[in-house]
């Protein structure tokens, strides 16, 4: 009897919180902007995202079980997040050799090479997606138009023939190209998910509602979303006020591109960025800043991407600058 | 309802044995009784084999400023002195005493169950009488204490805050003396507000124990400058540091005592063993532990004498469960666990706490994802996560920087690390290299 009884250190009780709950809820939570792209997409949607999500699965198990020969460790939902947020974040019009070589680069390079879950400095699904936009300029910003484009269904991508008519700018390559005038702003459609663009960052509704479910389970905290919210808000505001003739309002680019989903999905990735709050707040402060610097000052109509893999390269700095505040380290005046 | 605001975790309370009632234990047949139940200087050893005891009898004094009397918990025949394994694991010197039938108690001690509410007692004599009936906190800490009377030049004690939290899950033994021997606690609060020369106490318990709070708030009126606080449920609530910051907004700054804010923390427990020692006379020979686990057939509140042996108890609810896994000394967030119930209930022992397979197996520890919940949860606003790589990587230097001093090996951050990182293990391993290295840095 006496000697099957567990020894060890205190505490002798545990929350039960797991690295499956996290990231299982991260997918929970991308479910209601997933079934967005599904019925704005078709089935152009659906294929991105099995191909997406099962090449981060695969890739990740070869190298766990071939190149590092260690435990496989596929099953925990990191790879299936990754996988889902490579597929948020590209046309649906992507040829399916040009994903799988995104999914190999997102995980081979963004996550494995530096030692798999955990020891990542980048975002991996942002790794992927910005290889995939600078070696394929012209498929990563070929934007299938939402409703429009779900009857020319093809496994390889868009059928030619069709492209033309079924694809258009989103709203803030319109914005790049032919300045704020151009843009009718059209918020309830913007919300909604009704423009061209990316697959899952079409809805904002869809991704706050997703993202206030993952602050209610408490799988990430408020202070990444809203500092990058509200600098991202004031910056372009700024702008606004200055010449309302050459800048979009703030709202515009609030509820335009992949804002909603980089605040919400792939700011807070655990990984990647800071540990303490006051870290986090000038995380997302910076992040903010750098979308709209990107958005307005750059040959590129959008930032989120660039601005987060920015910061996640700051982060181990942030992390060294701000130390949380330690219980009785001020003395008493 | 106040609580206090860095960190905090909320654990299932489990606290099943909160409704039995306090039981008097047998005395046992033989005693073990280590001189080294408090922090600091094991006392001394004032009798030898076959030597005759009687309850109360003084049988090891203390040796040192820090340290405390050792009195007979039982009437007998001093078997031998040896050395034992108590419930640290660690084999440390042990009186061990064959019972005698009929108990026959040292002159002087009122073995009554009058209430005595005069309190005569002069300052120093409180001092003197803690130190003679060998009192120390019991708490958890076992700190002497009579050396908390003891106030250094300089230092002003404003408030005598009790520790009615209880924030344990499992534990009730605080619940049930503040219920069973309400008054007797709140006059040894007076006692040591005396002793202390203060006009003001705050007894702080938290809001799962309402019924405890109306019974001592009925009975603050007759008691002068004592009050009775309910706080918010947050585990690590009994923490000295936190019930302060909860009670009264003051933080005891880092790596001082809650003198620094005017403070001194007695747990209720203590306060009624100061009842006793100065208004009874009688000497800190038994104490109430609570056996409990949610395989066991019932569980209880048991008023038991040192030296008691922990199998007793359990034999007492029913026997060991079949399925038991793991036996821990003390609640579940800070307990010990032990490898055998053949070890003896001490000052220190709250409870005993039997937890069944399921609930002592164990998870692999996994990478760790950088989610910062330790951080969050942390109740001293450390960054568990670094202390802990700074612990393995032996690393007592950049551990200190970091603040590992200031843990207060709560475990909040293991409970909810979701990669069930061992972190409390190897901050106590940093803590213990860091503090080879003041030492060796001091020696200097």
């Amino acid at each position: 009897m006496n000697n099957q009884l567990t020894i060890s250190s205190s505490p002798h009780v545990h929350g039960n919180w797991t690295i499956e709950k996290a990231m299982y809820g991260v997918v929970l939570a991308m479910i209601p902007a997933m079934l967005v792209s599904f019925y704005m997409f078709g089935l152009g949607a659906l294929r991105v995202m099995l191909i997406s999500v099962i090449a981060c699965l695969a890739i990740e198990y070869i190298i766990q079980k071939y190149l590092i020969k260690g435990p496989v460790t596929i099953t925990d939902g990191s790879a299936i997040v990754t996988g889902i947020l490579l597929a948020f974040n590209v046309p649906t019009s992507i040829p399916t050799w040009m994903l799988i070589a995104g999914a190999i680069v997102a995980i081979g390079m963004g996550k494995m090479s530096f030692g798999g879950l955990g020891k990542n400095p980048f975002n991996p699904a942002l790794v992927g997606r910005v290889f995939m936009l600078i070696s394929f300029p012209a498929a990563m910003t070929t934007w299938p138009k939402p409703i429009m484009s779900r009857q020319y269904f093809s496994f390889s991508g868009l059928d030619e023939k069709v492209m033309d008519s079924i694809t258009g700018p989103t709203p803030l390559g319109i914005l790049q190209e032919q300045g704020p005038g151009a843009v009718t702003p059209d918020y309830v459609n913007h919300l909604l998910g009704s423009m061209s663009g990316s697959m899952g960052e079409i809805s904002a509704i869809a991704l706050i509602l997703g993202g206030v479910y993952m602050l209610v389970r408490k799988i990430i905290t408020w202070h990444i979303p809203v500092s990058y919210l509200l600098s991202s808000f004031l910056f372009a505001g700024i702008l606004w006020l200055v010449d309302p003739t050459q800048y979009a309002d703030p709202l515009f680019h609030m509820v335009t591109g992949g804002l909603m989903l980089g605040v919400f999905f792939m700011a807070t990735d655990y990984v990647s960025s800071p540990m303490s709050k006051k870290g986090m707040l000038i995380f997302g402060f910076g992040t903010g800043v750098l979308t709209i610097l990107i958005r307005v000052f750059t040959p590129y109509p959008e930032g989120v991407s660039f601005a987060i893999l920015l910061m996640n390269a700051f982060t181990p700095l942030i992390n060294s600058y701000t130390k949380p505040k330690r219980f009785g380290e001020k003395l008493p005046a | 309802m106040k609580t206090f605001k860095l960190g905090g975790i909320h654990p299932a309370e489990n606290k099943m044995a909160a409704s039995q009632p306090i039981e008097e234990f047998p005395l046992p047949k033989q005693g073990i009784i280590p001189v080294s139940q408090h922090l600091g200087a094991p006392a001394k050893v004032l009798v030898k084999r076959g030597d005759q005891v009687k309850t109360g009898q003084l049988v090891a004094e203390t040796a040192g400023f820090i340290s405390a009397n050792v009195h007979s918990p039982y009437t007998g025949k001093v078997k031998k002195i040896d050395h034992v394994i108590d419930a640290s694991g660690y084999r440390h010197q042990a009186i061990i005493i064959d019972v005698a039938e009929n108990e026959e108690w040292e002159e002087g001690i009122d073995t009554s169950g009058d209430i005595i509410r005069q309190v005569t007692a002069e300052p120093n004599e409180i001092t003197e009488k803690m130190k003679a009936k060998g009192i120390v906190g019991l708490g958890g800490a076992t700190f002497p204490s009579h050396v908390k009377l003891m106030v250094p030049e300089g230092k002003k004690v404003e408030y005598l805050i009790i520790n009615g939290v209880e924030c344990e899950p499992y534990l009730t033994n605080d619940h049930r003396l503040m219920l069973e021997k309400a008054e007797e606690m709140m006059i040894g609060v007076s006692i040591l507000m005396k002793g202390l020369g203060v006009n003001k106490a705050i007894i702080g318990i938290e809001n799962n124990k309402m019924d405890a709070v109306e019974k001592l708030q009925s009975l603050v009126k007759d008691f002068d400058g004592i009050s009775v606080e309910p706080l918010k449920v947050k585990y690590p609530q009994g923490g000295e540091k936190q019930l302060i910051k909860a009670l009264i907004n003051r933080e005891v700054p880092s790596g001082k005592l809650p003198l620094e804010v005017g403070c001194v923390v007695n747990n209720v427990a203590t306060a009624y063993a100061v009842y006793e020692a100065v208004q009874k006379n009688k000497p800190l020979i038994d104490r109430i532990v609570t056996v409990t686990g949610k395989s066991l057939k019932k569980t209880a509140n048991l008023k038991v004498r040192i030296g008691t042996k922990f199998s007793e108890l359990v034999e007492y609810v029913g026997g060991l469960p079949e399925d038991t896994g793991k036996i821990v000394a003390g609640g579940p967030m800070t307990g010990k666990a032990i490898t055998s119930l053949d070890v003896p209930v001490i000052k220190g022992t709250a409870g005993i706490l039997i937890m069944n397979k399921k609930e002592a197996r164990q998870a692999e520890p996994r990478t760790c994802i950088r989610c910062a919940k330790c951080t969050e949860v942390c109740p001293q606003g450390l960054e568990p996560f670094l202390l802990h790589q700074f612990g393995e990587l032996q690393k007592p230097e950049d551990a200190e920087v970091n603040g590992i001093m200031d843990c207060i090996e709560c475990g909040s951050c293991n409970y909810t690390c979701p990669s069930n990182r061992p972190l409390l293990e190897y901050i106590r391993y940093g803590k213990a290299q860091t503090n080879e290295m003041i030492r060796n840095r001091k020696q200097k």
